[in-house]
């Protein structure tokens, strides 16, 4: 892999961030929606490098931290059923859920893997015929398609053991729920990149249009950022909001076809539940009918109980950009990444780790 | 049939003593192991350097070298960075049941380079065997013991406000040439571990008559943690420039697949160094004359402000905070 020190070269970074020292002369409240972002921004120091007209706000962008507690009270109650095999991404084991985690599930004799895709998934439903696979299904539209391949993929090889509890989400209708809530006053959107390498730019028109906040859809290195972000102040400074994409090499406008089409066959559009967020109409994504033989929710019967929410939590607070790690009282006292009370701290793509992480707020 | 290792060849009965008489002691020669008694028995002068490391790495073969290569690098290195010479080297093996013989041999064999490479003997050993399942192929412990010559004082807590600190080379290469041959994970990488013996590095080091104030291998928790536990035992500040810090192409490439930050990603064949500013460049030239120590840099330097913690300048010109490695970025690394 080559073109990782070309995206972080110096010299451009400076010329950039000189650029928009230059033109930013209105208040520029920015939200980057993706947690990929939250982390490069932390990581590069970008939010020092920018003028105080500028201020940066994490959004809602990281799966495992927008995965409601009742949603992980049902991957829980699964991991408990027996003849069970829970399959997931690494970060979702360590999440504390109402009353415990995978992670104690596991410790309790359950069985849950860890995997790195749902091709992994699959090969463990089909070297292991008696058991029943449930693949936790996290993450936006990235994610989706590949998920709604594995579907496919075991339906043409007849694998029957194979499950998805769908907890998917999509982006646009999520960004449209925390504009019309008025919390918080944004002038510019920092796009998703994987996302939007998917959906291509044209589902954020709306935001322009009905709302008048200008989108930039970025990559993840730092010039990426820096370039969204001067395109951002250009587009607030002359009052021309619009749908712009910075991340070229990765996005085409109409997005990734083949994706697109999978995702749609697979899965349809149904409420999502977001933590902090609440019930967002048209965010989720649940299988079709069709393929109700793989749908984990469908199939097995689990009562998992009330959702409890952590006690001095505010990761909800923080994903929807009404505050910052910083303001938590938990934050770097009884929760960090060994001890982590809220999903923020335990994702590595949470805001609370990144925070943490890379000591935002600490002086140096 | 391949040759595999039974239970037998643990029980201390026949078949462990053939395997030791055979294959290990020939391959060490040396009269203290060659006697077969219970202990090693032979006289040192001066101040000991003692130290115990137990290998558990997965797998047992990676590009760059083997978990025996390990066993004795790692062992030596811990005493080479109390500035000590290592002399004798103890290796303890528990072998799972069913380990092909040819691997043993291999590891046996690499055993024996590393010990010649680095200059020491292996003068002790035991050999167990545990049922399937109940160890991963193959555990090694190795001990060692070194002389720490008069006058070498060196310590994670002795870092002055104004001191340099050397890395010795690139970071990230072991760790990512283990977990590039992980099951599951086995997306081509042309990375080699940089496991090897630092103590001729070290020896040169000292030759140069320059104080060196803390020295450490960065193994696990990487570079990060390595200047941590200097910052906080010397209760010093660290500032790092990001753009000195030599990362290969593609450690870097493969910490961005996996999420990896290569800061906390471990090294067996680097240490850093920390000395007076005067002192800084005369060690960096002497280092580089050794093939351990080519890109051997000054890296960062002791500050009195922001003590027990390390900042980095990225490249962007901002700084950051490089804070201790939290969980495990990497199981059964070493």
């Amino acid at each position: 892999m080559k073109f990782i020190n070309e995206y972080r070269d110096a010299e451009l970074g400076k010329s950039l961030i000189a650029r928009i020292h230059q033109r930013s002369t209105k208040p520029a409240r920015l939200m980057e929606f993706c947690g990929g972002h939250t982390v490069s921004i932390a990581k590069h120091g970008i939010r020092q490098l920018l003028p105080p007209t500028i201020t940066m706000l994490s959004g809602p962008g990281c799966p495992v931290c927008v995965t409601a507690s009742a949603d992980l009270d049902k991957a829980i109650a699964l991991a408990k059923l027996p003849g069970v095999i829970i399959t997931t991404f690494g970060d979702m084991i360590k999440v504390p859920a109402s009353r415990s985690s995978l992670q104690q599930v596991k410790a309790e004799g359950g069985d849950v893997r860890i995997v790195y895709s749902t091709l992994d998934a699959l090969e463990i439903a089909r070297s292991n015929p008696s058991k029943c696979i449930i693949f936790i299904g996290i993450g936006f539209e990235t994610t989706a398609p590949t998920v709604a391949a594995s579907v496919l993929q075991a339906e043409q090889q007849g694998i029957s053991n194979y499950y998805v509890l769908s907890l998917h989400k999509i982006c646009p209708p999520v960004v449209k729920a925390l504009l019309d809530s008025g919390e918080v006053k944004l002038d510019g959107i920092v796009c998703p990149g994987h996302v939007s390498a998917i959906i291509g730019s044209r589902p954020y028109e709306f935001i322009p249009r009905d709302y008048g906040i200008g989108c930039v859809i970025s990559g993840f290195e730092p010039l990426d950022i820096l370039q969204c972000v001067d395109m951002l102040v250009a587009q607030i400074e002359s009052g021309e909001p619009k749908v712009e994409i910075a991340y070229r090499r990765g996005v085409k406008p109409e997005g990734n076809r083949t994706a697109l089409e999978l995702m749609d066959k697979v899965f349809e559009v149904c409420e999502g539940n977001w933590r902090g967020i609440g019930v967002v109409p048209a965010s989720g994504l649940r299988l079709r009918k069709k393929y109700q033989r793989y749908d984990a929710e469908h199939n097995f019967e689990i009562k998992p109980g009330e959702p409890i929410e952590p006690k001095g939590c505010i990761c909800g607070d923080i994903l929807r950009a009404v505050k910052t790690p910083l303001d938590c009282k938990l934050f770097r006292k009884v929760c960090n990444p060994e001890h982590p009370v809220g999903p923020c701290m335990v994702s590595s793509e949470g805001s609370c780790a990144a925070y943490y992480q890379y000591g935002e707020g600490l002086g140096r | 049939m391949e040759d595999k290792i039974l239970l037998a060849h643990g029980s201390g009965g026949k078949l462990s003593h053939d395997l030791v008489k055979q294959n290990f002691v020939p391959l060490f020669d040396n009269t203290f192991l060659n006697k077969l008694d219970d202990s090693a028995v032979f006289e040192l002068k001066g101040r000991l350097a003692f130290t115990t490391d137990s290998y558990v790495v997965n797998p047992i073969f990676f590009p760059g070298g083997d978990i025996g290569k390990l066993a004795v690098c790692g062992t030596v290195n811990d005493l080479a960075m109390m500035g000590a010479v290592p002399k004798y080297l103890s290796i303890a093996l528990v072998i799972e049941e069913g380990l092909a013989m040819s691997d043993l041999k291999r590891i046996m064999e690499s055993i024996k380079e590393a010990a010649q490479e680095s200059g020491v003997m292996i003068v002790t050993g035991d050999t167990k065997v545990v049922n399937k399942g109940s160890a991963d192929k193959l555990f090694i412990n190795s001990a060692g013991v070194g002389i720490v010559p008069s006058g070498v004082d060196i310590s994670g807590s002795n870092a002055k406000v104004g001191d340099k600190i050397i890395l010795s080379g690139s970071i990230g290469d072991h760790g990512i040439a283990v977990i590039s041959q992980r099951e599951g994970l086995q997306f081509s990488s042309s990375v080699k571990s940089d496991c090897a013996p630092l103590n001729k590095l070290v020896a040169e080091m000292l030759d140069t008559g320059v104080e060196i104030h803390c020295m450490r291998d960065p193994t696990r928790g990487g570079l990060a943690s390595t200047l941590n536990e200097f910052a906080s035992s010397s209760n010093v500040g660290i500032r790092i420039e990001e753009k000195d810090i030599l990362i290969r192409e593609g450690v870097q490439a493969a910490c961005e697949l996996l999420g990896f930050d290569p800061l906390y990603v471990a090294n067996e064949g680097k240490l850093v160094a920390v000395v007076s500013a005067g002192a800084a460049q005369k060690l960096v030239k002497a280092m580089r004359r050794n093939k351990y120590g080519k890109e051997a840099a000054i890296i960062g330097e002791v500050v009195a402000e922001h003590p027990g913690r390390v900042v980095m300048k990225t490249r962007m010109g901002a700084s950051r905070i490089v804070d201790m490695l939290v969980g495990e970025q990497l199981p059964r690394i070493c």
